[in-house]
């Protein structure tokens, strides 16, 4: 077990990367918080701090960001956007002495770490938030190991950049060996106001969405499928007042994808030597993009989910939604250099980086893949198939959207509109239980008649692309459970929302419409989530484990952030050991600032 | 429906007040037995309790009385869908027809404006609505107010009450009536996005107007009074700046086309225009 790389190469290592790489965050910044936080490092080269400590200063403030060619205005940590890679140990109580140098209040959520509610950084749920000017000392004990990473809570400024990556070191060592690590921090820039981008989406939900159908599109699936089908597809989706192009809120027109807060052509590059074991930590600091990660012509071991070791699962591809972290393993055995390749889900753009034996050095950027198109399935409308096996529908559904036009139009209601496959009724994963939906309305723009099982599903975008891809059913905890007692009740939640309004809520309610989700301490429930709407969401419950239950038994995934798919149901089991009010939203920025949130109060 | 009235109060009060925050967890406290049962009703195996009874339902406080998230903003904008010039073997005119509005999700301040400068240089059809939008269902607005029919012909004053909002298929629907002592009229409007690319959309728009009694000041005849309609095509190089060419048609009808045959003004007419399409 060599869990960091011998000094001297690690020295080679920094002293390349200190040349000419930090391109967003080098930071106009006054010398009193670059010299406050020793143990932490530039975010920028991806390489974390050596040894674990114990003691930061984190100063929040204004730095200035260059991703566009234009000089705009970012928050970062230290002087650096994205924020400084903390190290700490498992067992550890850390102190973090963060002051805010911002004109407003602002707050640090340190996303996936256990601890006392009044430590994670909520303003309104654990604290005041931190005022301008004003000081906030955290100070926790670590339960737990693994990667993970911090953000502000407050208001948009995730998005303009105060977020990082966190390391927690096992106290036991390493499960897995390595020689090597890099932590690969995925994010979205924009020059745009973050407050102007709700604003137009308000007003236009597809105000950034460049990729519509067309009249073109038209008279090509009607060359290709005959003009009858192409009309009835047309007609299918106009009547739903829906568009299957809907992928992403916010797209690849104002986005750059950033990997280490470098932009593409900047290409941040990681060294390595032929047969080294590099362990990645891949984190999606981004506000509204999940990523499809791979690296061409290196397999890649999944060795922990959100911070949870589980069973190596060896992968040429995952997708990673906002929040999430997954590490994984690769062993390059030839020179390279490998290109890390992070295509937005709406392929409207990449984050890219290298792998490399030295610097300088870029492999070939793959094409895009075509952009999936949302199906029957997202709508909630379809049987995939059995509950425990939704995969080998997956398979058929290779092409998403393109037999949508095969469908029958008056067979809508029976679910299943492939007409190659036999139109078998199959039952929905109990659907008796699910109690029934809010009526449409103003903020209800759609129901899942049929929610499906789709954890063995790679996601959209992904199926039959000839990769393996990871699903959430490939995850397998490499130790039992800590709670094995049953749940004793259920909490039914539906993901919910109106595309065309840009309203996103629970069960039909925007966050202050609603009442509080209330756990008693000690209780051991299940959450269901039916997915109602037409786009993914990564819900994250603050402070609690999420236990997927995906079919792992006492192995099941403990998760911190789950993607919930279009039409999918899911659920997952939560010991609420940890008294307070604890945020529960979904992780994509804008739909929790307009209403995708509820207060979790364990009491 | 929920009652929405003591909800819009308490957001008014809003924007990260204790009180607010206070006021709607207690409108909501009727709500909650029921979003209990909806939300976390229970069909566990192992007990079938909705939310455990026993559990304090008291509303929580927030650190601060601040709110997480501020889900309640007031956002604003204005379209001006209209801002054209028209041209035909008479002479030209200009014409623009906006809208804009300020609020939250489901309230807002809504303000209509159109108006034409004729080839005669006078400004008529000039109509001007304020009125509260309420929404009520996932594509609909209601709206309700005044309208103002102030150019350079007699002002009228009426009563106004609609919908406005998306029909199935994409089609944007305003339809409106009017009321006042001297009768009623109605007014239809409704445009289509025709996406030949991204960004090259072709837009059908119609206007029809009806009116109950004639109004010979104002040229408006009883029955359908008169239509405007029109083809553009526009390029949004900007989502908010998009430039436009296109034709439209006028015409009067029955009793507004006698009147204005009687005035010596054209009762149809085919102009080409060009104008832009922005947004705030």
């Amino acid at each position: 077990m060599i869990p960091h790389p011998p000094a001297r190469q690690r020295a080679l290592t920094r002293r390349r990367f200190v040349i000419g790489t930090a391109l967003a965050g080098t930071a106009p910044w006054r010398a009193t918080a670059q010299a406050a936080s020793s143990m932490s490092s530039p975010p920028a080269s991806g390489i974390p701090p050596a040894r674990p400590d114990t003691r930061f200063d984190l100063a929040i403030g204004p730095v200035g960001v260059n991703v566009t060619g234009r000089p705009a205005r970012g928050i970062g940590i230290n002087g650096t956007t994205p924020a400084p890679i903390l190290r700490w140990r498992q067992g550890d109580t850390v102190e973090l002495r963060v002051t805010n140098q911002l004109a407003e209040p602002s707050s640090i959520h340190w996303h996936g770490i256990r601890l006392p509610s009044d430590m994670d950084g909520v303003p309104g749920l654990s604290f005041a938030g931190i005022p301008p000017g004003g000081h906030f000392t955290y100070q926790f004990r670590l339960h737990q190991s693994g990667t993970y990473w911090y953000h502000s809570h407050s208001g948009f400024q995730e998005q303009i950049g105060l977020y990082g990556a966190l390391i927690v070191d096992p106290r036991a060592g390493y499960a897995q060996p390595f020689d090597r690590e890099y932590v690969i921090v995925l994010s979205d820039w924009t020059d745009v106001d973050p407050a102007e981008i709700v604003s137009n989406l308000k007003f236009q939900s597809d105000y950034y969405n460049f990729r519509q159908r067309t009249v073109g599109t038209f008279v090509h699936d009607a060359a290709r499928q005959g003009l009858g089908p192409a009309i009835a597809d047309r007609l299918r989706w106009g009547a739903m007042n829906m568009a299957p192009t809907d992928i992403s809120d916010v797209s690849g027109i104002i986005y750059t994808y950033l990997l280490n807060g470098q932009a593409p052509a900047a290409n941040w590059t990681g060294l390595f030597r032929p047969g080294e074991r590099v362990r990645l930590r891949v984190v999606n600091a981004a506000s509204m993009t999940l990523f499809d990660v791979r690296i061409p012509g290196l397999t890649m071991q999944v060795v922990q989910a959100d911070g949870n070791d589980v069973e190596p699962v060896p992968v040429d591809e995952f997708r990673i939604a906002p929040a999430e972290t997954y590490d994984v393993i690769v062993t390059p055995t030839g020179p390279g250099p490998y290109t890390i390749f992070a295509q937005s889900e709406d392929r409207t753009g990449y984050a890219r980086g290298t792998l490399a034996t030295s610097p300088g050095q870029a492999g070939p950027i793959p094409p895009m893949d075509p952009r999936p198109l949302r199906t029957m399935a997202d709508m909630g409308m379809a049987m995939p198939a059995m509950g425990n096996m939704p995969a080998p529908a997956a398979k058929k559904d290779d092409m998403p959207g393109m037999n949508m036009p095969d469908m029958d139009m008056g067979n809508m209601d029976m679910g299943n509109m492939k007409m190659d496959a036999p139109p078998t009724p199959k039952p929905a994963p109990t659907p008796s239980t699910l109690p029934p939906a809010p009526p449409l309305g103003v903020e209800m723009q759609n129901i899942a008649k049929m929610p499906a099982n789709r954890l063995a599903e790679p996601g959209a975008g992904l199926e039959g692309n000839g990769r393996r891809v990871l699903t959430y059913a490939d995850l397998r905890a490499t130790i039992p459970g800590a709670d094995p007692r049953p749940p004793t009740r259920e909490i039914t939640l539906r993901l919910t929302g109106n595309m065309q309004r840009f309203i996103w809520g629970f069960d039909g309610r925007k966050f202050s419409e609603a009442p509080p989700i209330r756990l008693r301490v000690g209780e051991r429930v299940r959450f269901v989530l039916v997915n109602d709407t037409m786009m993914e969401h990564p819900i994250h419950l603050h402070g609690l484990w999420s236990e997927l239950e995906n079919g792992q038994g006492t192995f099941q995934p403990y998760k911190h952030t789950i993607i919930v798919k279009p039409g999918e149901r899911l659920s997952y089991l939560v010991t609420a050991d940890e008294p307070g009010l604890w945020a529960y939203h979904c992780h994509l920025l804008y739909h929790m600032e307009v209403g995708m949130f509820r207060t979790v109060v364990v009491a | 429906m929920r009652p929405r009235i003591p909800r819009t109060l308490a957001l008014i009060l809003c924007m990260g007040t204790a009180q607010a925050a206070q006021a709607a967890q207690t409108t909501q406290t009727a709500q909650t037995a029921q979003a209990a049962q909806t939300t976390q009703s229970a069909q566990a195996p192992q007990t079938a309790n909705a939310a455990d009874p026993g559990m304090e339902q008291a509303p929580i406080a927030y650190v601060g009385g601040m709110p997480p998230v501020m889900d309640h903003m007031i956002y604003s904008h204005a379209l001006l869908d209209e801002f054209e010039a028209r041209a035909d073997g008479h002479g030209g005119q200009f014409r623009y027809d906006g809208q804009a509005w300020f609020g939250t999700d489901y309230d807002k301040l809504w303000l209509k404006s159109e108006g034409t400068v004729g080839t005669d240089g006078r400004f008529g059809d000039g109509d001007h609505e304020a009125l509260y939008d309420h929404a009520i269902s996932r594509y609909f607005d209601v709206q309700s107010g005044v309208r103002v029919d102030l150019d350079n012909g007699p002002t009228r004053a009426w009563g106004a009450v609609g919908v406005e909002g998306l029909a199935l298929y994409f089609f944007q629907l305003e339809a409106t009536t009017y009321f006042s002592d001297r009768g009623a009229a109605a007014r239809l409007q409704g445009s289509y996005d025709l996406l030949l690319t991204n960004r090259l959309i072709l837009q059908p728009q119609v206007e029809m107007n009806v009116y109950s009694t004639n109004d010979r000041a104002r040229g408006n005849g009883r029955g359908l009074s008169d239509i405007d309609t029109g083809l553009r095509l526009r390029y949004e190089w900007h989502r908010k700046i998009a430039p436009y060419l296109g034709v439209t048609y006028t015409s009067s009808f029955d009793q507004a086309a006698s009147m204005a045959r009687t005035r010596g003004r054209q009762v149809h007419a085919l102009t080409v225009t060009a104008g832009l399409r922005l947004w705030f």
